[in-house]
């Protein structure tokens, strides 16, 4: 990480070098967050609660465009769809192959990972908004595909299935206070793979393919080799996101979502958290989220005030809000929240010559 | 296939196509002077039709909405003020942008769309408006007679020959005004070169301000266009959709491929629904995507685009 450091503060092993958490403020920070979000459910309230599980599997999905367009430069308007598909091959394997919710999980993922990386074979002709135009035809397929075959399995017109509630071990995870650890370690297992992906090998062709495509390949980066690694790690996070999301909903299918705005929005989250650092989808997602309660607060007040106008109000806050919060950062703040974070961290450390 | 329904679908595609090819104008046109690929434009096209719908009377009895023009009089109405639009968009939103990559300037185009979906939402409410004053009412059909086809003859709505109409016409005008007027040709070097243009003395800015402009009318003829045959609702931004494979198909930089596109995707539309699979029925909606992959790894320029050359 190219941060300046202070004088006197260097490494003496290759470990010490290579260590995420180097401050003992580090410790406490992550100790204190991990100690914060495990207990939410004997502390917080239900709204707290299912916020806290749906903002950490939509991180997780973030996670995985961010790999894709934050750091490989991929631009993708499918991730809603890659969600879909990760719902569905989890629901279908617990419904119809009897497996556990756990082992259907990973198997999930790996399921949009491979209908990712169909999709991603379009990046071997096509670049730039050329290829946004390919997964912008994925995300009309997989939704169509999803009402219009195997309606028997996958719910046909109605655009949705029941899923049913995983248990382990006598706990039963119906409870979105339960369900909360589910989200929570999974999220916790995909952010240490991020940290990892981007600071090893891997992360750093994605980046060279990202800035210069031309020159990573002079330099022996393949590029079709890693912008299929780069699509299948986004669709298998967003799968894994998705399998969470529907087993928390209780159902999949178009019916809950999983169109073309909500990609859109996912990119919006990355945009307004940072592109290419791993902090970004933390605080992109948080902000949207809490962004898209506060609109719906609003709208649910004036709705009671002025109630003839109720259907109007309602529905049309969300979008008022998140493309003008997305309009405003991308003038005033391209490189999103994770950005003004390091200038308040330098200016904390560099103080008091900072203003 | 169905064959005794291909003539019949055959002609109601061209003429679908019309309307989508004059929508296409509208981005390629914005894509060709500034590089923006304008995914706003659909909502632009639903707010035109809602402007125009709201100065027609807004669905009120006559004489008692606030304002209460014929329809002639409301589209221009509609046109001046969807003019105004596209020159405070390129202003505010499109011009603190220039020199930002790709990606930005997509999401603001992204972000612009969802704006305008909810300030469409909150001025004009969601529900469908199905009483936008047609100059033909519904039962005014042109019958041709084709033997071979269903029932012998061809049925076209009085509505859908005079959007075509006025769709090609208004796409035939643009083009012409873009290849041979002064202040088309002006645009048309803006769009080859933004520096070369200034030394010739050509005012780029105005001449993004202007394409925004022309952009907000055709979107809003389109919009008029498109209301009257399915009625005024949130979901007429959902053909600009449709409009990307057309552009794509024709070639981005190319005007007159913009609206083949826009006939070929119309044509496409219409012929799956002339199947007797209701798979390939059902299929309409997304077609037009199948055909963007096939022309994406086919022929990623288009049929008349220019093939990129990448120097390093």
């Amino acid at each position: 990480m190219a941060m300046l450091r202070p004088a006197g503060d260097f490494d003496r092993s290759y470990e010490q070098d290579m260590a995420l958490l180097r401050q003992p403020w580090h410790y406490w920070l992550l100790g204190i967050s991990l100690l914060a979000a495990f207990t939410l459910p004997l502390w917080g309230d239900a709204y707290l609660v299912a916020t806290a599980n749906q903002i950490a599997y939509t991180i997780i999905a973030v996670q995985g465009l961010n790999i894709l367009t934050g750091y490989t430069g991929q631009i993708s308007l499918s991730q809603a769809a890659f969600m879909l598909v990760g719902g569905y091959a989890s629901a279908l394997l617990v419904i119809h192959a009897g497996l556990s919710f756990f082992i259907a999980l990973p198997l999930a993922a790996l399921a949009a990972g491979a209908i990712g990386l169909i999709f991603g074979l379009a990046s071997l002709r096509v670049k730039g908004f050329y290829l946004a135009f390919a997964t912008l035809a994925a995300q009309f397929i997989i939704p169509w595909l999803s009402r219009h075959t195997f309606k028997e399995y996958l719910g046909g017109a109605n655009g949705a299935i029941e899923v049913p509630v995983p248990q382990l071990g006598g706990v039963n995870f119906g409870e979105v206070s339960n369900y909360l650890y589910i989200s929570l370690v999974a999220l916790l297992i995909t952010t240490v793979l991020m940290f990892n992906v981007s600071r090893t090998r891997l992360g750093r062709a994605f980046v060279s393919v990202r800035d210069n495509d031309l020159a990573a390949e002079l330099l022996g980066v393949n590029l079709f080799a890693y912008k299929l690694r780069a699509f299948f790690i986004a669709a298998m996070l967003a799968g894994l996101a998705g399998a969470i999301k529907a087993h928390s909903q209780r159902g999949v299918g178009t019916e809950f979502g999983y169109g073309l705005n909500e990609s859109i929005i996912f990119l919006g989250m990355l945009v307004i958290g940072g592109l290419g650092t791993n902090l970004g989808p933390f605080l992109g997602v948080a902000f949207i989220v809490l962004l898209e309660d506060l609109s719906d607060l609003l709208g649910g007040v004036l709705a009671a005030a002025f109630p003839e106008l109720s259907s109007q109000l309602l529905t049309s806050f969300r979008p008022i809000f998140f493309g003008a919060a997305l309009m405003l950062f991308l003038i005033y703040e391209p490189r999103g929240l994770s950005h003004r974070w390091q200038l308040l961290r330098a200016g904390w450390r560099l103080r008091p010559f900072t203003r | 296939m169905n064959w005794p329904l291909v003539p019949q679908q055959f002609v109601t595609g061209i003429l679908n196509g019309g309307t989508i090819g004059l929508i296409a104008l509208g981005i390629v046109l914005i894509y060709k002077s500034s590089e923006v690929f304008n995914f706003a434009h659909g909502h632009l096209v639903m707010f035109g039709a809602f402007l125009t719908w709201w100065f027609t009377g807004g669905g009120a009895e006559p004489g008692a909405g606030l304002i209460d023009l014929p329809l002639w009089l409301a589209v221009v109405a509609a046109l001046i003020v969807s003019m105004g639009i596209g020159l405070l968009i390129e202003r505010f939103a499109l011009r603190p942008m220039t020199g930002q990559p790709l990606l930005a300037i997509m999401l603001m185009t992204l972000g612009l769309a969802q704006l305008f979906e909810g300030a469409t939402a909150v001025l004009f409410g969601v529900e469908l408006k199905s009483n936008f004053p047609a100059p033909f009412s519904p039962s005014d059909v042109l019958i041709i007679p084709f033997p071979g086809a269903f029932g012998d003859a061809i049925r076209l709505k009085y509505t859908l020959v005079a959007t075509f109409v006025v769709a090609t016409l208004a796409a035939v005008v643009f083009i012409w005004f873009f290849n041979s007027t002064k202040t088309g040709l002006a645009m048309r070097a803006t769009a080859e070169d933004h520096e070369v243009a200034r030394s010739v003395g050509i005012r780029v800015r105005r001449v993004f301000g202007l394409s925004w402009g022309i952009a907000g009318v055709i979107a809003t003829l389109g919009g008029v266009l498109l209301a009257t045959v399915s009625g005024v609702s949130l979901n007429l931004s959902t053909v600009a959709l449709i409009a990307f494979p057309a552009i794509l198909l024709g070639g981005l930089e190319s005007l007159g491929g913009a609206l083949l596109g826009g006939f070929a995707i119309g044509l496409v539309q219409a012929l799956v629904q002339a199947s007797r699979l209701i798979e390939v029925r059902n299929s309409s909606e997304i077609a037009p995507y199948l055909l963007l992959l096939v022309v994406l790894l086919i022929r990623p320029e288009g049929l008349f685009g220019q093939k990129r050359i990448e120097r390093i």
